[in-house]
C-alpha cells in the first residue's frame, strides 16, 4: 500500500463509496472498445482455421491460445471492469490465485495423463485378443 | 497530511495522519454493498473451477475417438461463428444496460435487458440445433470419449446460459415492479459479471474445443 494512496483516501472516503460503485460500470467508450477488439480478436483465428491456409497444427495451435488469452483479458478489463483497486484489490488476488489453480489443474491433467499414454501405448496385437 | 501532523503534536506522525482507525481498509473502497459483488466474484472464480476440470477432461479425452467421428468431421465452424457472434452482440447490449441503468433511464435497462435476453435465446437456440444435429448423425454422448467430454464440457456451459437467462428474464419482472432500487441495481451487477463470465468461457470453449478440434 503506497503512501500516496492513503494520503489520496482518508479524507474523502466516506463520499467517495457512491462514486466507486457507479464509476465500475464503465462509459460507452470502454464498452464499444472491448467489442471492437473482442470481434478482431474473434475473426482472426476463425479466419485462420476455416480459410485452410494451415501449414502446420501446432504452430495454429499457438496462435489460437495466444488470442484467446489477449481476448480473455481484453474481456476482463473492458466488460468485468477488472483492475487492481476494486474491493481493495480481493478481487484480483481471487483472480491470480484462481488462475494458479486452473493451470495447475490443466497442466497437471495432460502431463500426467499424456506419460500415462505414452507408457500404455506400445501394446501387442495378440495381446486385446487374449481371453 | 500536514493538518493532520499539526493536529497530533506528539506521538507518531504516521500513526495519527487519519482521523478515522485504519484497518484492512485503508484505500477507503470498502463498502458494504460492495460484499455481495466481491462474495459473486468468488462465487463466479468457483464456477471457474468447475470450468477447467471440465477442460482438463476434454483436454485429456478430447483426441480419444474410439473409431467414431472426429471433430473435424462433426463441427460446422460456420454455426460456432454465429454462436459466438450472438454472445459478444450479448456482452455489449449488457454492457448498454448497465450504463442506461447508471444514467436512471428504467426504459432503456428494461429495452436492452430484453434485447440481450433474445440473443442469449438464440445462442441457446444454436446450441440445441448443433446438439439435435450431432445425436441424429449418431454422435450422441455415449459414441465415445470424446463426444462425451465434448457434451459434458459446452453442455454445462450452455446450462450456465439458461439459467442467465431465466435470472435475466426474473430480474426483469423484479424491475417492472420495483424499479431501479439499491438491491435491483445490484442484482443487476451481478447478472453483469454473471453474463460476461460465460463469455469468457465461450472464447476457450470455441478457440480449444471447435477451432482446435477441426485442425489435423
Amino acid at each position: 500500500m503506497s503512501m500516496e494512496r492513503e494520503t489520496g483516501h482518508h479524507g474523502d472516503s466516506h463520499d467517495g463509496h457512491e462514486d466507486h460503485s457507479e464509476a465500475s460500470h464503465g462509459t460507452v467508450a470502454g464498452y464499444v472498445t472491448g467489442f471492437v477488439l473482442s470481434v478482431v480478436l474473434t475473426a482472426i483465428p476463425f479466419w485462420l482455421v476455416m480459410s485452410g491456409g494451415v501449414s502446420s497444427s501446432g504452430a495454429t495451435a499457438l496462435i489460437l491460445t495466444a488470442f484467446a488469452v489477449v481476448q480473455i483479458v481484453v474481456h476482463m478489463v473492458y466488460f468485468l471492469h477488472m483492475n487492481t483497486k476494486s474491493e481493495s484489490g480481493w478481487t484480483m488476488l481471487a483472480l491470480i490465485f484462481t488462475l494458479v489453480l486452473v493451470v495447475i489443474v490443466l497442466a497437471g491433467s495432460l502431463w500426467v495423463m499424456y506419460h500415462l499414454n505414452t507408457r500404455m501405448m506400445p501394446m501387442p496385437h495378440e495381446m486385446l485378443n487374449m481371453p | 497530511m500536514s493538518d493532520a501532523l499539526v493536529l497530533a503534536p506528539s506521538g507518531d506522525a504516521r500513526l495519527t495522519s487519519t482521523d478515522a482507525p485504519v484497518f484492512y481498509d485503508a484505500a477507503g473502497t470498502h463498502h458494504p454493498q460492495n460484499g455481495t459483488l466481491l462474495g459473486f466474484w468468488l462465487y463466479l472464480m468457483s464456477d471457474c473451477l468447475l470450468f477447467a476440470a471440465l477442460f482438463a477432461v476434454y483436454g485429456v479425452l478430447g483426441r480419444s475417438y474410439a473409431a467414431g467421428p472426429s471433430g473435424a468431421e462433426l463441427f460446422d465452424l460456420t454455426l460456432v461463428a454465429v454462436s459466438t457472434a450472438m454472445l459478444l452482440l450479448s456482452s455489449i447490449t449488457y454492457g448498454f444496460a448497465m450504463i442506461a441503468m447508471q444514467r436512471k433511464q428504467m426504459r432503456a435497462v428494461l429495452g436492452w435487458l430484453a434485447i440481450t435476453g433474445l440473443f442469449g435465446l438464440a445462442f441457446l437456440g444454436l446450441t440445441l440445433y448443433e446438439f439435435a444435429h450431432l445425436i441424429n448423425q449418431g454422435a450422441g454422448a455415449q459414441r465415445s470419449a470424446f463426444l462425451s467430454a465434448f457434451f459434458a464440457l459446452v453442455g454445462t456451459h450452455g446450462l450456465h446460459v439458461l439459467f442467465g437467462v431465466v435470472w435475466l428474464a426474473a430480474l426483469m419482472v423484479q424491475l417492472r415492479a420495483h424499479g431501479l432500487t439499491v438491491a435491483n441495481r445490484r442484482r443487476l451487477m451481478c447478472l453483469s459479471m454473471f453474463w460476461h463470465f460465460l463469455d469468457v468461457v465461450w472464447i476457450a470453449v470455441f478457440t480449444f474445443v471447435y477451432l482446435m478440434g477441426v485442425l489435423p
